[in-house]
């Protein structure tokens, strides 16, 4: 039977409720919502007057009522240490969503940390240490001298070299400006680490440093450019799963015309709108499209895998032997055209052969994105990436090639345009240069799986879910930090600093000593030598921005779980201690490198951070973004303007859209086109893993499951229909393998193996498999071989792997649907 | 709101004549529902035991269309043709949903051929087969279902629901 949760009630809002500014802390979108506490002995009554929604609730609401809340948007979580009731609901006046509310975002407040209702007890509430052969709670003073003794006896004997860390480096959970500037002092500032890496690949390095070489920031446009583009182009992107509230609020209305007015008043002159999308896999996304604009009007280019790059220089080539690009534009405003177009000169029969495309549809699809309207007016073409293009083959170069087409046919800085990195998380990202750490940027997993290093540092990051070659990872990882585990354990208790020594003795004979920061115990954590509790958005006050640069501040609206701490206050503690041990080791000069850790609030980190550092930081400060609200300011923040006859703060001004005058991110002012020749599959390995193995294992995300499931995987409503990861296989291929719906399946080429659970997907084309990834109970990561681009990006889309069954559906999937999750009526 | 209103009139006539579905003047069930007051405070809402219909005026994989545990509640009971879980009658195979999506209330319409409730607003989709489980979409919860009996005359009747419905704080107003 389906989970319930047998809930038919839910208290009041009063009246007199405190209310929160509140964005989704999961993914990019960042979606307003609103959390409204107060006193777990009260609620409100069903008349007007007596509930906040000002509304009878003696009466049914309406569809789309604001004056309604689920089980989900619902719990009891601690206030200043009292009790309070909780409601986190979408906010109707934030502009990302208007009111909608995710599978995701939707349970922000069932996915709390409460005591009271049994919610997220997995969280971390003390530090912890491995003490008697498991880990043990101890003080935070504790903890943190352990963490500096270990780190600084490392740094004494490698330098700092020997220090490893993985750390996020974005916005929402996990992140934020606050938090990103408190490591990145940490590790930048006070020190010089070069051995780091980034939450989900495993080198310090942009996913897209095509286009920012290019000139062109990825996140360029904003969501209304989607409501008013004749021809959107979605790439490797499954928004209605992964973004989606911003294809529902914003794609959605353009697709089913729905969006006219604005368009009148904001463009004359437009035609229909039309969808392209790019991907091997018919996908959620695109039934939704067909269904909104009509099939006529979706072109879905099912490529074969990783061969975007034969497209967009066929797109190219042919656009500009069309004359269909923008002349004055690319005059005014870039170089190197006319080199790109001779080198990257790809004819549509030479694509079609590559990608498994018709070149009907090649040509087609450049018609949509750049044949002039009616009249001759330029077509206003939207294109949006996402993971497909990031993780897939030769990311440099199918970045650039697909900037070349928005650059050529002038979609950047323009309404309707963009060219845009569609993301996963919010950003939030404030550090100091990481020039230092080089580019390409050291391959740190690879090198922890060599034995090199001494001290790792995991801030929010689980590479045992989330990296490639995970299993190979694993295992090496497991057992440089038993040795650690088994000198401590050999260690007197109490005696800290025969701790210490024992720590380093294990490393001299290949072991790592681990230090994991993160609200929850993970999976790496169990190889973890230290675990420092933190806080998470909405347990501290947190600043990010989301897709469209959109900067708000999530009000502290209760506190974090016993001990916690905000990351950037965990940080400022470990430069304390190793300023204090460094100090007593006698080494002065090193000891004055973390000074100025004196924080003592995330607001402290922030104005140290992104008010003194960022571009138009000057202009931020908490007060303001509390006026500001859910709808925030577009960064870079350019000035503020007086609230008017109103009175109050000053609000702040700031960019719809980069480069809408014509100017680019470079030392002249303009954008640079790409030579992107096609190479085939780039990265090392793959093209003998495609020849060998049957089955291609593509990979990636599903709806109700955020990031790598580190809530998830305590809620009921997800692990219910989730309890192992699905891989969607086509009925004959199943046939073929013996399965039926739900059995449990081995998935394994050369790199490892994992499981996951058939689900039958007539869409799903022969052997050309989809599993979900980074999944708790079966990580696909394993099975991803260790080949990287020239910057040390991975790759884990172009897998393949032969696939068995290991037994019939376990009782726990014995409830599952295995029905199509395409709607239609 | 235009596009609110829109959708709702797409999802209605979706469920009144959409593909299987009941077309319009399909028998709507003849009861006479009492009075649903919710006890003043009390921690578990009092459901009332309505009448909906009679096994015999089910057809199997032919929705009819209901209301519970008030008319401002539509639902849908369903005779699926094999045993379900929270089925009921003598084959097991009865069961009733609210047809109000839980994601932003709107109609459901039923697709006979898979045997599952549609959202037209954002594309949910709910196995009658499974409880109600949600296939793929953005509720944050399976559909409610009836709690349903049968008695000896072929009468169904629903006494009570497995999650909190769309648009109100209390499924008993």
């Amino acid at each position: 039977m389906a989970y319930k949760r047998r809930i038919d009630r839910l208290p009041i809002i009063p009246a007199d409720a405190k209310e929160h500014n509140v964005t989704c802390h999961f993914c990019i979108v960042g979606c307003g919502y609103k959390a409204y506490t107060w006193d777990v002995n009260r609620e409100g009554t069903p008349e007007p007057a007596g509930n906040k929604l000002n509304v009878d609730l003696s009466k049914q609401q309406p569809a789309e009522t604001t004056a309604w809340y689920s089980p989900s948007m619902y719990n009891i979580v601690k206030q200043n240490g009292r009790d309070v009731h909780i409601v986190i609901k979408p906010d109707k006046n934030c502009v990302v969503n208007s009111g909608l509310g995710s599978v995701r975002g939707a349970r922000i407040a069932e996915e709390s940390f409460s005591e009271a209702r049994s919610t997220q007890l997995q969280r971390l509430t003390t530090p912890m240490v491995w003490r008697y052969g498991q880990m043990q709670p101890t003080s935070w003073d504790d903890a943190l001298d352990l963490v500096a003794r270990g780190t600084a006896a490392v740094i004494a004997d490698q330098g700092e070299d020997g220090l490893f860390v993985s750390a996020f480096d974005h916005g929402g959970a996990g992140g934020g400006y606050e938090n990103t500037w408190g490591t990145g002092k940490l590790y930048f500032e006070a020190m010089k680490v070069k051995n780091i890496r980034i939450h989900n690949r495993p080198a310090y390095n942009s996913e897209v440093h095509a286009t920012r070489d290019m000139g062109v920031g990825e996140l360029n446009n904003c969501y209304e450019d989607a409501e008013l583009a004749d021809t959107i182009v979605a790439i490797g992107t499954n928004a209605l799963e992964t973004q989606t509230n911003y294809f529902l609020n914003h794609w959605v209305p353009n697709l089913r015309g729905t969006s006219l007015d604005k368009k009148r008043a904001e463009l004359a002159n437009e035609p229909h709108e039309q969808a392209i999308i790019v991907d091997p896999r018919r996908t959620v996304t695109v039934n939704a499209c067909e269904v909104e604009a009509g099939k006529d009007r979706v072109l879905h280019l099912a490529i074969n895998s990783g061969t975007d790059l034969a497209l967009f220089n066929a797109w190219f080539t042919y656009i500009a032997e069309k004359g269909w690009t923008d002349k004055a534009f690319i005059a005014a405003s870039t170089n190197g055209f006319d080199k790109a177009v001779a080198a990257n000169k790809t004819t549509v029969e030479e694509a079609a052969q590559i990608t498994g495309l018709t070149p009907d549809q090649i040509r087609r699809s450049a018609e949509w994105i750049a044949q002039p309207k009616q009249g001759g007016a330029r077509r206003r073409t939207m294109f949006a990436y996402e993971k497909g293009l990031i993780w897939g083959n030769d990311n440099y170069r199918t970045n650039g090639a697909i900037v070349n087409v928005a650059l050529a046919t002038g979609n950047i800085g323009r309404p309707g345009g963009g060219c845009v990195r569609m993301g996963g998380h919010q950003e939030g990202y404030s550090r100091p240069s990481d020039a230092h750490v080089g580019k390409p940027a050291a391959y740190v997993d690879k090198l922890l799986i060599e034995g090199r290093g001494g001290v790792h540092h995991i801030w929010a990051c689980d590479h045992y879910k989330t990296t490639l070659n995970a299993l190979k990872f694993k295992q090496a990882y497991k057992r440089r930090t038993d040795l650690v585990k088994d000198a401590m354990s050999a260690v007197p208790y109490g005696d800290r600093r025969a701790t210490a020594d024992a720590i380093v003795s294990a490393i001299k004979r290949g072991g790592l000593f681990a230090v994991d920061v993160d609200i929850v115990p993970t999976q790496i954590g169990q190889a973890s030598h230290v675990w420092l509790p933190a806080a998470t958005s909405g347990e501290m006050n947190l600043t990010s921005m989301n897709g469209e640069r959109r900067m708000r501040l999530t009000e502290r609206y209760m506190d974090p779980p016993g001990a916690a701490l905000p990351d950037c206050l965990i940080a400022a503690r470990i430069a304390n201690n190793l300023e204090r041990v460094f100090r007593e080791m006698g080494k002065n000069d090193v000891a004055d490198r973390f000074k100025g850790f004196d924080w003592k609030t995330e607001e402290d980190a922030f104005m140290d951070g992104y008010h003194k550092h960022e571009k138009g930081g000057e202009f931020v400060t908490y007060a303001r973004l509390r006026v500001m609200g859910n709808n925030g300011f577009q960064e870079p923040a350019v000035g503020l303007e007086s609230a008017g006859s109103t009175g109050g703060p000053e609000r702040i001004v700031g960019t719809k859209r980069l480069y809408a005058d014509g100017k680019f991110g470079s030392k002249d002012g303009k954008a640079t086109f790409m030579e992107t020749r096609w190479r085939g599959l780039q990265a090392e390995g793959k093209e003998e893993e495609r020849r060998k193995f049957a089955f291609l294992i593509n990979n990636g995300r599903a709806n109700h499951v955020w990031q790598n499931a580190y809530l998830d995987q305590q809620n009921e409503f997800v692990t219910d229909r989730w309890p192992y990861p699905f891989i969607e296989l086509n009925p004959q291929d199943m046939s073929e393998l013996g399965l039926k719906s739900g059995d449990l399946v081995e998935v394994f080429n050369d790199n490892g193996s994992t499981q996951a659970m058939a689900y039958p997907t007539p869409s799903a084309k022969r052997k050309q498999a989809f599993m979900l990834f980074a999944y708790p109970t079966g990580v696909q990561g394993n099975v991803v071989s260790p080949g990287v681009n020239e910057l040390i990006i991975p790759n884990y889309k172009q897998t393949w792997g032969n696939i068995r069954k290991i037994a019939d559906a376990p009782e726990a999937i014995g409830h599952l649907t295995f029905k199509s999750q395409e709607y239609s009526v | 709101m235009k596009r609110c209103n829109h959708l709702v009139d797409v999802g209605r006539r979706h469920f009144l004549t959409g593909a299987g579905a009941i077309s319009a003047g399909a028998a709507a069930a003849t009861v006479l529902p009492s009075e649903a007051k919710a006890a003043a405070g009390g921690a578990v809402v009092k459901y009332p035991s309505n009448r909906l219909a009679n096994v015999r005026d089910l057809k199997v994989n032919e929705p009819l269309q209901v209301a519970y545990p008030d008319k401002d509640a539509p639902g849908v009971l369903l005779k699926l043709g094999s045993r379900v879980p929270g089925g009921v009658g003598a084959d097991g195979d009865v069961v009733g949903f609210t047809t109000i999506c839980q994601h932003k209330g709107f109609p459901l319409a039923y697709k006979a051929s898979d045997k599952t409730l549609n959202c037209p607003g954002h594309y949910s989709r709910f196995d009658c087969e499974k409880g109600g489980q949600q296939i793929w979409g953005q509720a944050t919860q399976n559909l409610p279902q009836y709690t349903l009996r049968v008695d000896e005359k072929g009468d169904i009747y629903a006494e009570g629901l497995d999650e909190l419905l769309y648009g109100r704080l209390s499924n008993v107003l």
